[in-house]
């Protein structure tokens, strides 16, 4: 199959409101969803994406447009051609929402049982999921022996056992600490890898982005401001609101003595412009800047710098200070050679 | 205490346990049902049907706004239809079963609300019909509160089934009443509160001690 694995399709979504105005949750959404990749959308608290995931496995219906997923339109969906969708479509939870009255095993066995499949063929099947997410000496625990990253893979291991296309993950790591959500992330891309399986995530983290997506949609009051590869995104970012996501998770933030002198234009002739210089793949931009001193004669001083991994290609970012009526001729020559740069502001 | 009275005591202890077992088995054959529809059927939920939800809740909460004795004396007729007596043994089972029965109903559908949303979307998210979530998901996972409902439910029938004498029904109620108090026998009076007392205790342990087991939100190397 070639063509997206889920499609949003002009995808509008309306809670009607008593003796009010209805709430629009979601805006004319177009998304396309890559197969085998994982894409994540990311957004502020009530931006629409919780609404926006669940249209895919029909726990919410679009109240206009489609949504598409292999093939199939889950808005229009019958309730059992629904009920067999959601086989194919993996869930996970923030809360894990596993049962507290099943071990993990008879957890991971419970979409089987719901699909019908007879008694002897779970057991086997229950252990080789249990084996997948490394969870074989907590078999037969409960979810309230488990610490959060355990639980999680319970929860990752039930949503594959009835052989999913496509995962869907709501915030399934905003309840872990750093160290466990870096588990739960490699597992997340290690299945992805393994088994070909599309996976959407939400998140309001970029670091989650960062790491594990090859894709990103940012939204915002319903509508998608940005979507694209992400390192694409990452680079240049072209909507106030991604940006205000990548700061900090690209580790370039203006330090805190420069940040409370800049102003939005130069004060004097001698003031110096504070540039943001980004770069992907095999540039590098040291020698650069040092052809900037040496071949230019401008004076390049690095105020913060960070060079990281996004969508398994280095990232780097720069934020320097330069010569302000300079500041047009070093923009050109950075740009000539490949690197992207923003003028963030002023000092002096 | 004369030797003469024990076999009586015994045949009154009998009788109450029989009344009770039957009117407690009967009433959560109703009473469950009922339960689990008055907890799915608000609107947007499992089985949505707000207006026969708000019907059945009117009359659950009548039913019970009825004292027992009052109760009894108002389904006459219809017990007489069912059993072809309204007095006796079977008339009083036919009268407690009708007491407990929205009782009961009322406790299971508080300890199904008290299941976590995020469970019925997960098992939805799953592809479970209606009914699959309620037996794979809800009925387990609030069983310690069915369970501490149901101990509830039949202290209470304990209780009741001691007013069931009035209708002739027997047990240690009528025991109570008709030696203790009518040929006032004060030992005997108090040999039926003993054994009351008794019963309910161990009623009310052995409910405790089956919701426990049955109870796995807590871990069980931490204690409880
Ligand atoms: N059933 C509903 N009735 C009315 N409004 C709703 C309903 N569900 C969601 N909304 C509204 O739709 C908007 C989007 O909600 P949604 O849950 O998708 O946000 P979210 O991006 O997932 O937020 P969060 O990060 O807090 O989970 C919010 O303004 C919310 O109040
Ligand atoms: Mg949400």
């Amino acid at each position: 199959m070639t063509g997206p694995a889920i499609s949003f399709q002009g995808v509008t979504r309306r809670y009607p409101q008593k003796g009010g105005s209805d709430v629009v949750a979601l805006h004319d959404i177009w998304l396309d969803v890559p197969q085998g990749a994982i894409t994540g959308i990311i957004g502020r608290s009530g931006a629409g994406k919780s609404t926006l995931l669940r249209m895919v496995n029909g726990l919410e219906r679009p109240s206009a447009g489609k949504v598409i997923v292999n093939e199939r339109d889950v808005g229009a969906a019958s309730d059992a051609s629904l009920r067999r969708i959601r086989r194919e479509v993996g869930m996970i939870f923030q809360h894990f929402n596993l049962l507290a009255s099943r071990t993990v095993a008879e957890n991971i066995a419970l979409p089987l049982e719901i699909a019908g499949e007879e008694r002897a063929r779970i057991a086997p099947r229950v252990t080789e999921l249990i084996e997948r997410v490394g969870l074989t000496a907590q078999a037969g625990r409960y979810p309230a022996e488990l610490s959060g990253g355990q639980k999680q893979r319970v929860g990752i291991a039930r949503a594959l056992a009835t052989g999913p296309r496509v995962l869907l993950s709501d915030e399934a790591t905003s309840a872990l600490d750093p160290d466990t959500t870096r588990q739960v992330l490699d597992l997340l891309q290690a299945i992805n890898r393994d088994l070909g399986l599309t996976i959407l995530l939400i998140t309001h983290e970029m670091a989650v982005v960062r790491d594990i997506c090859s894709h990103v949609a940012v939204i915002e009051g319903g509508r998608i401001v940005e979507a694209g590869e992400t390192y694409a995104v990452f680079s240049k970012p072209a909507h106030p609101t991604t940006r205000s996501f990548l700061t900090g998770v690209t580790g370039v933030a203006v330090p805190q003595f420069v940040a409370g002198q800049m102003r939005d234009a130069p004060q004097a002739p001698e003031a110096e412009a504070v540039v943001q210089i980004t770069f992907i793949g095999s540039h590098a931009t040291d020698p650069m800047l040092a052809r900037l001193t040496s071949e230019r004669g401008i004076s390049v001083n690095i105020l913060a710098g960070a060079i990281e991994e996004i969508g398994t290609r280095p990232f780097g970012s720069l934020i320097v200070a330069l010569p302000a009526p300079r500041l047009e001729e070093s923009r050109r020559f950075l740009e000539e050679h490949g690197l992207l740069t923003e003028v963030l502001g002023y000092v002096g | 205490m004369s030797a003469n009275l024990i076999p009586i005591l015994w045949q009154a202890t009998l009788l109450t346990l029989y009344m009770v077992f039957m009117s407690a088995v009967l009433a959560t054959l109703i009473g469950l049902p009922l339960g689990v529809f008055l907890a799915t059927s608000r609107r947007g939920e499992l089985f949505s049907a707000p207006a026969l939800n708000t019907a059945l809740g009117l009359i659950v909460n009548a039913t019970r706004s009825l004292p027992y004795i009052i109760l009894i004396i108002a389904i006459m007729p219809f017990t007489r239809k069912l059993v072809g007596t309204s007095i006796g043994t079977n008339a009083a089972i036919v009268s407690l079963t009708l007491a407990a029965a929205p009782f009961i109903a009322r406790l299971i559908e508080t300890a199904i609300r008290e299941v976590d949303s995020g469970l019925i979307e997960a098992a939805r998210a799953m592809g479970a019909t209606p009914m699959q979530i309620v037996r794979k998901v809800l009925i387990p996972e609030a069983m310690p509160g069915i369970i501490l409902g149901l101990t509830l439910a039949v202290v209470s029938l304990i209780g009741y089934s001691a007013m069931a004498g009035t209708v002739g029904g027997g047990g240690l109620g009528d025991l109570g009443i008709r030696y203790g108090y009518q040929r006032f026998m004060p030992e005997v009076m108090l040999a039926v509160v003993v054994i009351l007392i008794v019963l309910v205790q161990l009623v009310q342990s052995a409910g405790e001690w089956i919701a426990a087991r049955f109870d796995k939100r807590a871990p069980r190397n931490r204690g409880r």
